[in-house]
């Protein structure tokens, strides 16, 4: 049965975009057929993280509204075969997304795909009621800084109150992404550790991704670290994350001073 | 001794944990219960009303959420010449005091 996934934060900057091309391009890579969905309209980027920016003919709002069929708007990614992008309008108005329209799109979605990511713009508005409403599961982006954490608690409320789930009185299954986690800083005791974010949000661990200069490198590829990099920190825990997503139980990964004496000495000073 | 500084100064993790979580602590209270005054002020006024007249500005409603119990607490002026009036006309004679103060 497909899932729906929605990709939130509250704050802006966090890491949903790259999550959700990560998680999208993971989730591919074990053979999974996966939709990431761009909800975004006036300032989409999935596209572009994703390297598809020049290949988006129709997005979202056509289909909602019934112009295009959902095959000739879904964007098929040139690495991975099972993995589909369906963009945000950069250009029409926010107004023109309706609910029915949405709920739409998300019907014949569930259909063809096992996965449905859905990319939610920053803040509490419309735009990020919509993608959240017909999540099964939500991914809450959150960096270990205190307006992160504030805002992701307001979203959590939201994903309590605002969703169809929520509204047929079940509960959504909500998972905390630390993401730009910097090992050195908290052990020093300059940054929320993971324990502290856990305890105060009170949300389950869904993986942490260590701050890395890889993500900026994908994002500058267009290309999902993951796929770019598929060695890497940050690649690991994104497929790791999949993973537990798939219901796989896998061990968490710290991350930790990997360098040892040779960080401590010259991380501090750099950091 | 302020060679001895970087090692007293307090770590900032732990002031920031401390202050999200007195943060948020009101900050949920205050979303879950954002409906709530407004109904309670409006229903236990109309039921004082009835028998005391009251001067709507006059009362106060408050709630602090603790970890095993809450506190509801309602403030409710009554002037004492309402007051009297009152009791003169149930030809009853309590002193009620001139705020009274209901824990649930």
């Amino acid at each position: 049965m497909a899932q729906v996934v929605v990709v939130t934060s509250g704050k802006g900057g966090v890491g949903k975009t790259t999550t959700t091309a990560a998680l999208g391009a993971s989730l591919a890579q074990s053979g999974q057929r996966v939709a990431v969905v761009d909800f975004d309209v006036g300032l989409r980027n999935l596209d572009l993280v994703m390297g598809a920016e020049r290949r988006v003919v129709y997005d979202l709002i056509y289909v909602s509204q019934g112009t295009v069929k959902l095959s000739q708007a879904l964007i098929r990614d040139k690495r991975l075969e099972t993995l589909f992008l369906l963009a945000a309008s950069q250009t029409r108005d926010k107004d023109a997304l309706t609910d029915d329209g949405v709920a739409k799109v998300m019907r014949e979605l569930r259909e063809s795909f096992d996965w449905i990511i859905c990319d939610s713009p920053a803040g509490i508005e419309r735009g990020a009621t919509l993608a959240m409403r017909h999540a099964d599961v939500a991914v809450v982006v959150t960096n270990p800084e205190v307006s992160s954490v504030r805002d992701s608690d307001r979203i959590v409320g939201l994903l309590d109150s605002k969703t169809d789930k929520a509204a047929r009185g079940e509960r959504i299954e909500k998972h905390l992404l630390l993401t730009r986690y910097d090992p050195v800083r908290a052990g020093r005791g300059d940054m929320l550790n993971v324990d502290d974010v856990i305890d105060i949000l009170s949300l389950p661990l869904l993986g942490i991704i260590p701050e890395s200069e890889e993500v900026l490198r994908a994002s500058n590829l267009g290309s999902p670290v993951p796929i770019s990099s598929p060695k890497s920190g940050p690649a690991r825990a994104y497929s790791d994350a999949a993973r537990r997503l798939m219901g796989e139980d896998v061990p968490m990964v710290f991350p930790t001073d990997r360098n040892g004496l040779f960080s401590k000495i010259f991380g501090r000073r750099a950091a | 001794m302020s060679w001895l500084m970087p090692f007293r100064r307090r770590k900032t993790a732990s002031v920031a944990r401390e202050r999200l979580q007195i943060l948020l602590t009101h900050e949920r209270g205050a979303e879950a219960h954002s409906d709530l005054i407004p109904i309670l002020r409006e229903e236990v006024l109309a039921a004082v009303a009835k028998h005391v007249p009251v001067d709507v500005d006059k009362v106060q409603i408050k709630i602090e959420r603790g970890k095993a119990v809450s506190l509801l607490e309602i403030d409710i002026e009554i002037p004492c010449d309402a007051e009297l009036a009152a009791t003169r006309r149930r030809d009853r004679a309590p002193r009620a005091t001139r705020a009274q103060r209901v824990a649930v």
